[in-house]
């Protein structure tokens, strides 16, 4: 089925080009050096960054992919948000941005250079490189697929074309550009998906017809009648719910691992908060990230879950997930299929830039997070050590050429999972899992050593792939999905697979790190001033207002999240 | 920094709002079905462009002060 869109769609995603370039140019002159070009010279307020901070994430990844969730496993997807994302963005925001910011490192590698060692920020900066490409390059991927199977838009065409128009505004503008971008989106998202859940709710008949359809959609799938609407009632074991998971296997896997190891030790996030204009601003950046991230699932999530209950039950239109050839349903067209149904010519122009713009600028903050990896960790520390401010600025514009084509060459290689998510997950337990015992031993162990950290890492992100080969998700074929080692262990899905297998990399990190440290020679403690907790000042508070207080701000961010769970227990 | 990001992006929702309220009023009621009879263009074009309004204003009361 192909849409036609009409010329006033059409207006307004010129409308938002033309805005986007027109940002990008009218920051061009601020562009003056590398600091301004990687860090916006550390001169944004905090609710920007907050907001950036939150939409640096919300690309493809977030809005389709937590969207097929949402269709998927209905209400337990929440999970990503309430026990996963905002905690660990109050621990952040509380805990780990003082020596984050206060250390003046430029990047997440860096900092892990001062407070381990060369091998290790050496470690963190490849792999963190290249995970960011492939990121980028599934969010591009995802673009082409849908523009083509819903416009007919020539995948090649469509993302050959988001590349340059990306290029275009990060070569402008740099961080700032990005950034900038990132905050219009959240608004774009917002101002599109509001109508949308809107629409559907009226369609489904509100709550009540909303979770009366999902009892039916539990019940035929064999799951007990609040499988789709509870968070939290049938996670006592994982055959009870969809996601397959039991609360411990979430618990630890997806809120203490996953989540904290991406929000706490993920430069493209942690990169927003260092652009911060003070130390309070960067520490309010993901706790002002956390109050708009915990109502998302509602923006988010909720049009699946619509999705998923119309099609067993339709309402007074007629809409159906699609299916796929093979008979399953089609989860990632949850989204642009409502969009489809309910919005007229007009609002469909709307919600397509909304969704554009969230492609774009996920695409985006992997590009920016990239080429100052690339640019401070990676050239200036091992192929030119001793260039003028000029050269690295030359060289970061570079580098965003690159990691633009780069992404490229990776949109064409992420084409074998169904849902982006799964893959998203499995690439951040390989990476990011072990990450986290290693940013929390070096910030609150001050005996922690480098050899102990790089070792830790390098062990865990092997425990992670041995993990990953000796087990396999039911039903799934041995090859990308596990067992390549020999399945010795079944789980009853991908998602279960994904939690442990973090959970091992996580320990296995955590273990090895202590036991090579005890047997190896810590750095003296006037060279971690600043980097570890126990030997760094308190940050003085004085002068601040209650709500500029990061402690104050962050209980109560965790008591809003304790009620919602409350709320869909 | 060189300017509130709230000039842009309220002036941008601004032009939205009236582009799709505009719309609203001329284009075929018919093309409403698909919303639920709504006729969507028109209310949220209004929502958009008062939301365009607000952060022009807050924005320039922002740049006005420093």
């Amino acid at each position: 089925m192909l849409i036609q869109l009409s010329w006033i769609d059409f207006l307004l995603l010129a409308i938002y080009a033309v805005f986007t370039l027109g940002v990008g140019f009218a920051l061009k002159r601020s562009i003056n050096s590398s600091d301004d070009f990687f860090l916006s010279g550390r001169s944004i307020p905090a609710w920007i960054t907050g907001l950036a901070f939150l939409s640096a994430n919300l690309g493809a990844q977030e809005v389709i992919g937590m969207a097929a969730s949402g269709a998927k496993y209905g209400m337990m997807t929440s999970h990503f948000y309430w026990v996963g994302a905002v905690p660990a963005m109050v621990f952040v925001g509380v805990f780990m941005i003082p020596f984050y910011y206060g250390s003046k490192a430029r990047s997440v590698p860096e900092y892990l250079k001062m407070r381990f060692d060369e091998k290790t920020r050496g470690l963190n900066a490849v792999s963190f490189a290249v995970m960011t490409i492939f990121s980028s390059g599934i969010s591009m991927y995802a673009m082409g697929l849908l523009l083509e199977s819903l416009l007919g838009w020539n995948h090649h065409f469509s993302i050959w074309f988001s590349g340059a128009f990306v290029l275009a505004y990060i070569l402008l503008g740099g961080l700032t550009s990005a950034i900038y971008n990132e905050v219009l989106q959240f608004f774009l998202i917002v101002a599109g998906f509001i109508p949308l859940v809107f629409l559907g709710l009226r369609d489904v008949g509100g709550w009540a017809g909303l979770t009366a359809r999902l009892e039916k959609v539990s019940t035929s799938n064999g799951y007990g009648p609040g499988a789709y609407t509870k968070a939290w009632a049938y996670m006592g074991s994982a055959d009870q719910n969809p996601m397959g998971v039991e609360w411990f296997g979430l618990v630890m896997g997806l809120g203490f691992v996953l989540s904290f190891g991406y929000w706490c030790t993920d430069f493209l996030v942690v990169q927003r908060a260092m652009a911060a204009n003070s130390m309070s601003a960067a520490r309010r950046t993901p706790l002002i990230a956390a109050v708009p991230k915990m109502l998302f699932p509602f923006l988010v999530i909720l049009p699946g879950m619509i999705a998923i209950a119309l099609t067993y039950q339709s309402g007074s239109s007629s809409f159906a997930l699609p299916k796929k050839l093979d008979g399953t349903f089609n989860y990632d067209l949850a989204i642009p299929m409502m969009m489809v149904q309910y919005f007229p010519s007009g609002m469909l122009g709307l919600g397509l830039t909304a969704l554009l713009a969230s492609f774009m600028s996920g695409m985006a903050g992997n590009v920016t997070a990239f080429n100052t990896v690339w640019t401070y960790d990676i050239y200036q520390a091992y192929i030119k050590k001793d260039g003028d401010d000029k050269h690295y600025l030359n060289v970061g514009r570079q580098a965003t050429v690159f990691g633009i084509v780069a992404s490229v060459g990776a949109a064409y290689l992420a084409a074998s999972f169904n849902n982006i998510m799964d893959m998203l997950q499995l690439v951040f337990a390989f990476v990011n899992a072990p990450l986290f015992a290693t940013f929390m031993l070096g910030m609150f162990w001050k005996r922690a050593t480098g050899h102990g950290a790089f070792t830790g890492l390098l062990s865990g992100t092997i425990a992670a792939a041995i993990h990953h080969g000796l087990t396999l998700p039911g039903h799934a074929v041995v090859g990308i999905k596990g067992g390549w080692l020999g399945a010795i262990k079944m789980y009853p899905s991908e998602m279960a697979q994904n939690f442990w297998t973090a959970i091992w990399a996580w320990s296995t990190c955590f273990v090895v790190t202590i036991i090579v440290s005890l047997l190896t020679k810590p750095k003296p403690g006037s060279e971690l001033k600043g980097l570890v907790y126990s030997l760094t000042p308190k940050q003085s508070e004085e002068g601040l207002s209650w709500y500029q207080k990061p402690g104050i701000v962050g209980i109560g961010v965790l008591v809003l999240i304790v009620i919602l769970n409350l709320i869909f227990l | 920094m060189e300017f509130d990001i709230r000039l842009p992006i309220g002036l941008m929702f601004a032009i939205f709002g009236t582009v799709l309220a505009t719309y609203g009023l001329l284009s075929d009621p018919s093309i409403y079905q698909r919303s639920l009879g709504i006729n969507m263009n028109l209310n949220w074009g209004a929502v958009l462009l008062i939301s365009g309004f607000v952060l022009l204003y807050f924005g320039r009361r922002a740049g006005a002060k420093s």
